[in-house]
């Protein structure tokens, strides 16, 4: 495999609805800022880009069969070659690894990787239809199909687990709403206190209204590229680019119906999904403790996509211990819940400890006043977390930027990537939420109940 | 950013205007033509519904167990991993699954939501219960409605609580035909 650099990128503008332009339009916004953003006019990028790979959710939004040949058409990318992916939520991190793949395989040299989604053309009921629709329409779906109930059931379970309480879950609320404010991309910032959070209209016990992405339209577009790619683009823009590589990148699924998930044995768990840097004598014995006292893996609650993912990733990026090896993620927040489940997922901390991390203030920017006290929580248990020990989703996540499914894993790419080539203040017009000396990232794409997730890790070249 | 005890905010509906025309230049030159790159997009409503005719292929007997007052799951024959959720093909065997009836079995909530929105196709039943069940001798959960509680007074004490099942008697052929209610009251 070769190795393949995020060059450019960019993101529309992502609102509750976009009807002022039809969905190619709306990528274009994204693609053209990425190619300006490159030094380069479309005439020129059109030269050198080889091939693309498009990404949208559903079929329903769109209520128009190949789209994405519409946005290879409408960029003015026709006859090079292309395809549609599609997984879900994690649609846009698939996409962003099947070019990765198109790189490093050779097939190209310079690849354009473009998402979107347009949720807003149905009423948002109906859209959560659409989406439940993406859960077993035979056993699961004709029940009551609505995803933040089966987000919610899975909290409820790892509440019932591990004592994780509904005022940890706000608190990634009030981070990623927060965050936002420095995020001109978002779609809605807000500052909040955990107590608005908690009072805000119950959607599915225990989650609210503010616990919950919400619907939108918008796209983003990622160009990867070669080592030899990348001196063609330079060529091209009479100067040399910043490098940001992908360090590695991983794959995960599980059974689409959450009632099929295995509760799966310690020893099972040890051989298949301990990630490296949880082999401690110390740790296994935490582990050993919980399953005595019947906790099954992954039930419900955890997501072993996410794990294995990650696990996948670290390894071919060199990752022993993600917790301090990596800067700064960006995660599929679409719940607060599911955060702080991928919290664990990701060996951020283990399994279970997702709300004491929540609340210790290690996932939040160091920067940034939330208006809240971070308990210095058992502070004999957790004696390495501080705050902004490992921001996650410093540009505000998807519950404040927006979720529009098939632009968010392109999305959380450029946002990495700009943090890595640290440009944030340029493309934010406002450098706060600039983390300093970020040199690794983690971005995170998840679909369904934890059906697909795809994690990348994204590397600044000394 | 305190919630408002009552809306301040009308929900939006599909429901627009009957309209022929708008608004546009009388002459049209380099001017107005230009101008037209300004002008608000025209939404239009498009009515789209369909019937769909779906099969349920080998998971069949289960509806028909359910429009007969059984519960069926499914089983790996060598292993004898149940599935509550019945499924055709064991995931580790690769083999066939046989069908088990799990009508009498001991049930429990594994874990549960009380949805206060929804879809809209179920907006109209909110506020509703979803639990998934567990059941004796059976290695996966089952996804159902759970009735005979009070939405409001939702808890955690509610996870393992015994449940019964009952079947509707005029089937329609969904996994909605059990249905679940409480054996012991907890909570109140």
């Amino acid at each position: 495999m070769r190795t393949v650099y995020v060059v450019s990128g960019g993101v529309s503008k992502f609102a509750k609805a976009r009807p002022n332009r039809t969905f190619p339009a709306i990528v274009k916004e994204a693609y053209d800022y990425a190619v300006t953003d490159l030094g380069l006019e479309h005439p020129q990028f059109q030269e050198l880009v080889d091939g693309s790979v498009a990404s949208y959710f559903s079929d329903h939004f769109a209520r128009q069969l190949m789209a994405g040949i519409m946005i290879q058409d409408y960029l003015g990318l026709c006859p090079k070659p292309g395809h549609r992916v599609e997984g879900g939520g994690a649609t846009g991190g698939i996409c962003f690894q099947e070019a990765w793949k198109s790189v490093a395989s050779g097939d190209t040299d310079v690849c354009l990787a473009y998402g979107f989604e347009t949720m807003s053309h149905v009423n948002t009921w109906k859209g959560n239809e659409f989406i439940a629709l993406a859960s077993d329409i035979s056993f699961d779906y004709p029940v009551g199909g609505f995803y933040s109930g089966y987000y919610a059931m899975m909290v409820t379970r790892h509440m019932q687990e591990f004592g994780t309480t509904p005022e940890q879950l706000a608190h990634v609320s009030v981070k990623n709403h927060m965050n936002a404010f420095y995020n001109p991309y978002s779609q809605n910032p807000a500052r909040l206190t955990v107590a608005d959070v908690r009072q805000a209209p119950m959607v599915a016990w225990p989650l609210t209204r503010l616990d919950i992405c919400v619907m939108s339209d918008g796209a983003a577009a990622v160009v990867l590229a070669s080592e030899e790619g990348l001196t063609k683009l330079e060529q091209a823009a009479g100067r040399r680019l910043p490098r940001v590589k992908v360090a590695g990148i991983g794959r995960g699924t599980d059974a689409m119906r959450l009632a099929d998930r295995p509760h799966q044995s310690y020893e099972t768990f040890l051989k298949q999904n301990l990630l490296p840097s949880e082999d401690t004598a110390e740790t296994r014995a935490y582990y050993k403790n919980l399953w005595d006292h019947g906790f099954r893996y992954p039930g419900v609650h955890s997501f072993r996509a996410g794990r294995m993912a990650s696990k996948q990733a670290y390894a071919r990026a060199g990752i022993a211990d993600p917790l301090h090896q990596i800067d700064f993620v960006e995660l599929h927040d679409a719940y607060t819940s599911s955060e702080i489940q991928t919290y664990e997922d990701m060996g951020l901390c283990r399994y279970g400890e997702g709300g004491p991390f929540a609340a210790s203030g290690a996932p939040f920017m160091p920067n940034i006043d939330y208006g809240l006290t971070f308990d210095p929580i058992p502070n004999t248990q957790y004696p390495k977390w501080r705050k902004g020990l490992i921001p996650v989703n410093p540009s505000g996540g998807l519950i404040a930027c927006g979720h529009p499914v098939g632009a968010t894993g392109l999305m959380q790419a450029v946002f990495a990537l700009w943090q890595l080539q640290g440009t944030i203040g340029k493309h934010f017009h406002d450098d706060t939420l600039q983390l300093k000396n970020a040199c690794r990232g983690a971005i995170h794409s998840h679909a369904g109940t934890g059906t697909y997730v795809t994690v990348s890790i994204l590397e600044k070249e000394m | 950013m305190t919630e408002p005890r009552f809306a301040t905010k009308l929900p939006e509906t599909d429901d627009g205007a009957i309209l022929f025309n708008v608004p546009f230049p009388a002459e049209l030159n380099a001017e107005t033509l230009a101008a037209l790159k300004e002008m608000a997009p025209i939404i239009v409503k498009q009515p789209y519904a369909i019937n769909y005719i779906h099969s349920y292929g080998q998971d069949s007997p289960f509806f028909a167990g359910l429009a007969n007052g059984r519960l069926l799951g499914s089983m790996d024959p060598d292993s004898g991993y149940t599935y509550a959720t019945p499924r055709g093909h064991d995931m580790t065997s690769g083999a066939e699954t046989d069908w088990v009836d799990l009508t009498g079995r001991e049930a429990r909530v594994h874990t549960f939501t009380v949805c206060h929105f929804g879809s809209e196709e179920f907006l109209p039943e909110t506020p509703f219960i979803l639990a998934l069940i567990e059941f004796e001798g059976a290695d996966t959960l089952f996804l159902g409605r759970l009735i005979g509680l009070d939405p409001n007074a939702a808890g955690l004490d509610w996870v393992g609580m015994r449940v019964g099942l009952r079947f509707r008697r005029n089937s329609k052929f969904k996994p909605t035909d059990v249905y679940f209610y409480p054996l012991e009251i907890r909570g109140d």
